[in-house]
Order: C-alpha cells, then sequence, then structure tokens
C-alpha cells in the first residue's frame, strides 16, 4: 500500500466519521484503522525526508568530488 | 546541431594553427572526442580532399563535422566556393560547422553549412557546451529538486496534522453524540423507574418471605411479615390487622 493509497483510505474513514451516522462499535473500528493508517503515514514521510537527505548528503559528496577533477584540469 | 556530441570530426590542414586553435578550446569547454582528417584546403587539391574528408567522416561515428581553414585572402578560400564542395556539405548526414577564413568573409560552404562559425576558435565554441555552465545549470536542477521534495513533504506533513485533526474532533463528536444519546435514555429510564416514585414519598409493600409485591388487601393476611421499602431504606413490619377500604 503507498503512501497516496494510505492517505486516500484515511480521507474516507474522516469523510465518514465526520457524517458521523453509525454505531459506536463501527466508529471505533474506523478511528482505530484510521490512527493506524496515521502512524504508517507518517512512517513513510519520516521515511522519505531521510532518504531526500540522504540522496542530498551524497549529492553534497558528489559535488565536492567534481569541483576537484575541475581544479585539476 | 547536437547538443552534446560525443566525438567531432574535424577536416582542417594538417598545418597551422587552426587545429590546435580547435582542440584547446573543445577541451577547455567541453570533455569529447576529437577525431582530425588531415584535409588540403588551399590550392587546386583543395576542393577535392575536403569533400573526400566530409566523405570520410560520414562514414565514421562523430556526430559533428568542423570543416575550417584559418584566414587568407578570397583567392586561398575559394575551394569553399566551388560546387563539389557545397554539394558534399549539402549531402553531409553529419551536421557541418563551416569555419571558413575571416569573420567579413563568405564562401558558398558557409551559406550550405548547418551553422556558419566566423573563425575556427568560434566553431569549437559553437559545437560544444560550456562544461562549468553546464554542472551550475545541473547544481541548479539539483537545489530545485531537493526543494521541491522538501516542499512536498512538508506539504504531506502538514495535510496529515490536519487529517489526524478532522479525525480526532469527529471520532470525539460521535462519543459526545452516544453520551448524549445514553444520557437522555437514562433520564426517561429515571422518569419510569420506581426509584423516582420512591422520592417523591411512596412506597413500595412486599410480602415476606417471597418478597412480592402488595396491590392488595387480598395479597396480606393477619400475622404476615411485610417489608416497606422507601426512598432510603427498608422497614420490617408484622401486619396488626387489615380492612378493606375504597378510595373511590
Amino acid at each position: 500500500m503507498s503512501f497516496e493509497d494510505r492517505l486516500t483510505e484515511l480521507e474516507k474513514i474522516v469523510e465518514k466519521l465526520e457524517n458521523g451516522h453509525m454505531s459506536l462499535d463501527e466508529s471505533l473500528g474506523l478511528f482505530e484503522t484510521g490512527i493506524r493508517l496515521v502512524k504508517e503515514c507518517e512512517q513513510n514521510l519520516k521515511n522519505a525526508q531521510q532518504r531526500i537527505e540522504k540522496l542530498v548528503e551524497e549529492n553534497n559528496e558528489i559535488k565536492s568530488e567534481k569541483f576537484e577533477m575541475q581544479d585539476l584540469t | 546541431l547536437p547538443g552534446f556530441p560525443r566525438k567531432i570530426g574535424v577536416a582542417t590542414s594538417e598545418t597551422g594553427a587552426v587545429f590546435h586553435d580547435i582542440v584547446t578550446i573543445l577541451k577547455r569547454r567541453y570533455p569529447v572526442d576529437i577525431l582530425f582528417v588531415p584535409t588540403i584546403v588551399q590550392g587546386e587539391n583543395a576542393a577535392s580532399s575536403i569533400v573526400r574528408s566530409i566523405e570520410l567522416l560520414n562514414r565514421t561515428e562523430v556526430d559533428l563535422i568542423i570543416i575550417g581553414r584559418g584566414g587568407g585572402s578570397i583567392e586561398d578560400l575559394w575551394a569553399f566556393n566551388e560546387e563539389a564542395v557545397a554539394r558534399a556539405i549539402y549531402n553531409s548526414e553529419k551536421p557541418i560547422i563551416s569555419a571558413v577564413g575571416h569573420e567579413t568573409d563568405y564562401t558558398i560552404a558557409d551559406f550550405v553549412a548547418d551553422k556558419r562559425a566566423p573563425t575556427p576558435s568560434a566553431a569549437a565554441e559553437i559545437a560544444v557546451p560550456e562544461r562549468k555552465e553546464l554542472l551550475a545549470k545541473i547544481n541548479r536542477l539539483i537545489d530545485r529538486l531537493i526543494q521541491n521534495q522538501r516542499r512536498s513533504i512538508a506539504e504531506s506533513i502538514s495535510y496529515l496534522d490536519d487529517i489526524t485533526q478532522r479525525q480526532t474532533v469527529s471520532i470525539n463528536r460521535i462519543l459526545e453524540a452516544k453520551k448524549e444519546q445514553f444520557s437522555a435514555c437514562t433520564g426517561k429510564l429515571d422518569a419510569v423507574s420506581p426509584l423516582g416514585t420512591l422520592s417523591r414519598g411512596y412506597s413500595i409493600t412486599l410480602k415476606l418471605p417471597e418478597s412480592k409485591l402488595v396491590r392488595s388487601i387480598g395479597d396480606v393476611a393477619k400475622t404476615d411479615k411485610v417489608q416497606i421499602i422507601v426512598n432510603d431504606g427498608k422497614i420490617m413490619c408484622d401486619v396488626k390487622d387489615k380492612e378493606v377500604f375504597k378510595w373511590k
């Protein structure tokens, strides 16, 4: 399940909860699923962020190498 | 012209500064392979030599051909006005930059070529991009890419926050609604409960030992034990006497 899939699912749940016509058990079940989706989405975002920072860092290393190469020529 | 040629064919004189100038500039600007075809660019044999070089380079893997010579009088450049040369350039499948002579002299080759350069050095500059500019451009692109990614993540985070907030608000609202429903129900229950009646001063009498509700004078007999339940306790009683009585 991708981040977008989870988010879409979460949106549906929240809309249902906002409409509010359901049993307590049903709404609690939805809420529980919703919270699980929120946690997973947060994890997705955290991973993405870390990956970006890692790539940025790697790119900075490459950049500095490139500049050294340029100096030689 | 190709934006990023890998291999450039150069057809020019073996002697003279033209080839050297071209190589110097190409190397300074961009890493590219150079295929040099020595070519006679002046005199009787020039036209056929130029045609031969163009045809030869067309059979190689070069991405681009520069034909050039240094300056000279218009007579010196004459080969570049010959029909055979013009046709060879026109028929060339590889793009050709013509770099013939001085800025002011135009030859027919210049008009047939894909691009005319005023000097051989200028041809080299036209042929390849500048490495430093490219690097700077790439770095700008990378910066934009990174900013974009960061922004999109930040947007996702704040959207997730919003939706989580909405979820919490709704579940709490549902819970409140259910509580209200519940307390409305207990209110009704209270209203019909005997406990409500007791608090208004009425009491309930049960016949012991079976704790049977006493509704009628016939439910008890003399010497029976009964229990009277009031708002805040129970009273154990012995029946001393009984009497039928009509309220209405």
